[in-house]
């Protein structure tokens, strides 16, 4: 198999309980690339997910990991058991253990260093998600698997998260593999987009995608009563809510 | 000091070690009721102890190994809901050992029924204290070198299994360490107040923890505050010795909680 595939899934099939939940799948993951998997609910999408980490069997086909994947996993938006006391520095630490500076680190590459000793049940939804992204940084992993890392967060938010994922693929030369029910704006960093609903209707480059008669099958209709509306902002916001000009100089008007 | 009352303190503090840090995890894990089926079926593992004329601490120590291996596979199965297996495990062995009581009684077996259920703390004899800190010194042990695994598992179970955590062994050792808890228990607290003593110190623990391990600690030491309260109070007003170790732990609770939404 060609050297520069991280991860493929080959002929995939899963049944439960009679139901066929995903049939003749078919997916590889190359070094370096960004790949959406997007789909309707039900879809099949998180079952693929986890039958590629290995968290639960396919009925049928092959799963192929390249002999030195090191996957990074960072769920869909999940909560932490509220019971247990526990700092987002603890945290990070429960897999391994990793050096008090090589934490920092990371926890500044996801703009998230000010709650390195906050207890981890008082952060909020979009903290958490990035000290769970942080969490599978730590692993130097080769592969990162994000499940609807975007659910929940507004328009700017994710223009910000995505900018982020596209980042770490430059500096961690990682293959990314991202799950959306939102084709538009994952598209910009993507390399390749499957598109599923238990099978795969299509796939491609985001530009050819949006045209394929089974996307606009399946997306067609709801995507009628919307339109993108570009918003203008002369300041952007860090995720502790503090703003930041991006005219440096002459903003203009002052904040808040 | 009395012979038995020193064998009453230590024995007390042994439990409260065991107790204290296990029921950080059983609070983490909400666990409460698997503790308590857990403890019923020890009657059963005391009458057929009596039985056999072998000490009730290996009786009861080998029946919730049994029961605790039965519900892991009954678990896994995933046909009932856990509450309902528990439910159903927890009166059948009860009942159980209700009957084989009973006929080891018309056998002619002298058995005092309340010293099971509530302990006999003040009866501790010195095999029976080296037996339970056997115990403890084994469970302790496990404890610790099972912690990391045990508490990326309480955190999150997915993750954990991500990690390469082999989350259903942790999982079953942490049910065996819980039932020889449980053995070492019964002369000290007895079947009905052993949960009370696993998840009282446990919870007030928490409101002043940050980390984990300070959760641990804290919950140890709690424990062991218990016990000293409870046992000064029975020998200073001659209340029964278990429940006055619990209902301390329960003022602890209570005040500590107090305190802390004040």
């Amino acid at each position: 198999m060609d050297n520069n595939i991280l991860l493929a899934a080959e002929n995939l099939g899963l049944k439960r309980q009679g139901k066929t939940i995903l049939s003749g799948v078919n997916l590889s993951l190359r070094e370096s690339e960004i790949v959406t998997l997007i789909g309707p609910n039900g879809a099949g999408k998180t079952s693929l997910i986890r039958i590629l980490l290995g968290l639960s069997q396919a009925s049928e086909g092959e799963v192929y990991r390249r002999a030195d994947l090191s996957i990074g996993y960072v769920p869909q938006r999940t909560s932490i058991n509220a019971v247990l006391p526990l700092r987002v520095r603890d945290f990070l630490q429960l897999g391994a253990r990793y050096k008090d500076d090589e934490i920092a680190q990371v926890l500044h590459e996801v703009g998230v260093s000010h709650i390195l000793d906050s207890a981890i049940q008082n952060i909020s939804g979009g903290e958490l998600q990035r000290v769970l992204l942080a969490r599978a940084l730590l692993k130097k992993p080769n592969v990162l698997v994000l499940d609807e890392p975007a659910q929940g967060v507004d328009i700017i938010g994710q223009q910000a998260l995505y900018k982020m994922i596209a980042s770490i693929r430059d500096h961690h030369a990682c293959g990314i593999l991202m799950v959306s029910h939102d084709l538009h704006l994952v598209m910009a960093a993507t390399d390749q987009v499957v598109c599923l609903n238990t099978h795969v209707c299509c796939t491609g480059h985001p530009d050819h995608i949006s045209e394929h008669p089974e996307y606009l099958k399946l997306f067609g209709d709801a995507l009628d009563g919307m339109a993108v509306y570009s918003h203008h902002h002369d300041h952007e916001h860090e995720l502790n809510g503090a703003i930041v000009c991006t005219h440096h100089k002459e903003c203009g008007h002052r904040h808040g | 000091m009395a012979d038995f009352i020193i064998n009453a303190l230590l024995a007390g503090i042994g439990l409260a070690m065991l107790a204290g840090s296990l029921g950080c995890v059983v609070v983490w894990r909400r666990m409460a009721y698997f503790g308590d089926t857990l403890a019923h079926s020890a009657l059963l593992g005391v009458a057929l102890a009596v039985s056999a004329d072998i000490m009730p601490i290996i009786g009861v120590a080998v029946i919730g190994i049994v029961l605790a291996s039965l519900l892991f596979w009954l678990e896994q199965r995933k046909e009932l809901s856990n509450d309902t297996l528990l439910g159903i495990m927890s009166h059948s062995a009860l009942a159980l050992g209700l009957i084989v009581l009973s006929i080891a009684q018309t056998k002619g077996a002298n058995v005092d029924l309340m010293a099971y259920l509530f302990g006999d703390i003040l009866a501790v004899s010195r095999e029976e204290l080296i037996w339970i800190y056997a115990g403890a010194v084994l469970v302790l042990s496990l404890f610790a070198y099972l912690w990391r695994d045990l508490l990326s598992i309480s955190v999150h179970e997915e993750l954990a299994r991500t990690d390469g955590v082999s989350v259903n062994k942790t999982r079953f050792m942490f049910m065996l360490l819980l039932a020889l808890t449980i053995a070492v228990a019964i002369k000290v607290v007895g079947v009905l107040l052993i949960t009370a003593l696993l998840i009282i110190p446990a919870a007030s623990a928490r409101l002043y923890s940050k980390t984990p391990l300070q959760m641990v600690v804290l919950s140890m030491l709690l424990a062991i505050l218990s016990v000293l309260l409870g046992l000064g109070a029975s020998l200073y007003w001659d209340t029964p010795a278990a429940p006055s170790i619990v209902l301390a732990a329960a003022l602890i609770f209570f005040v500590t909680n107090l305190r802390h939404s004040r």
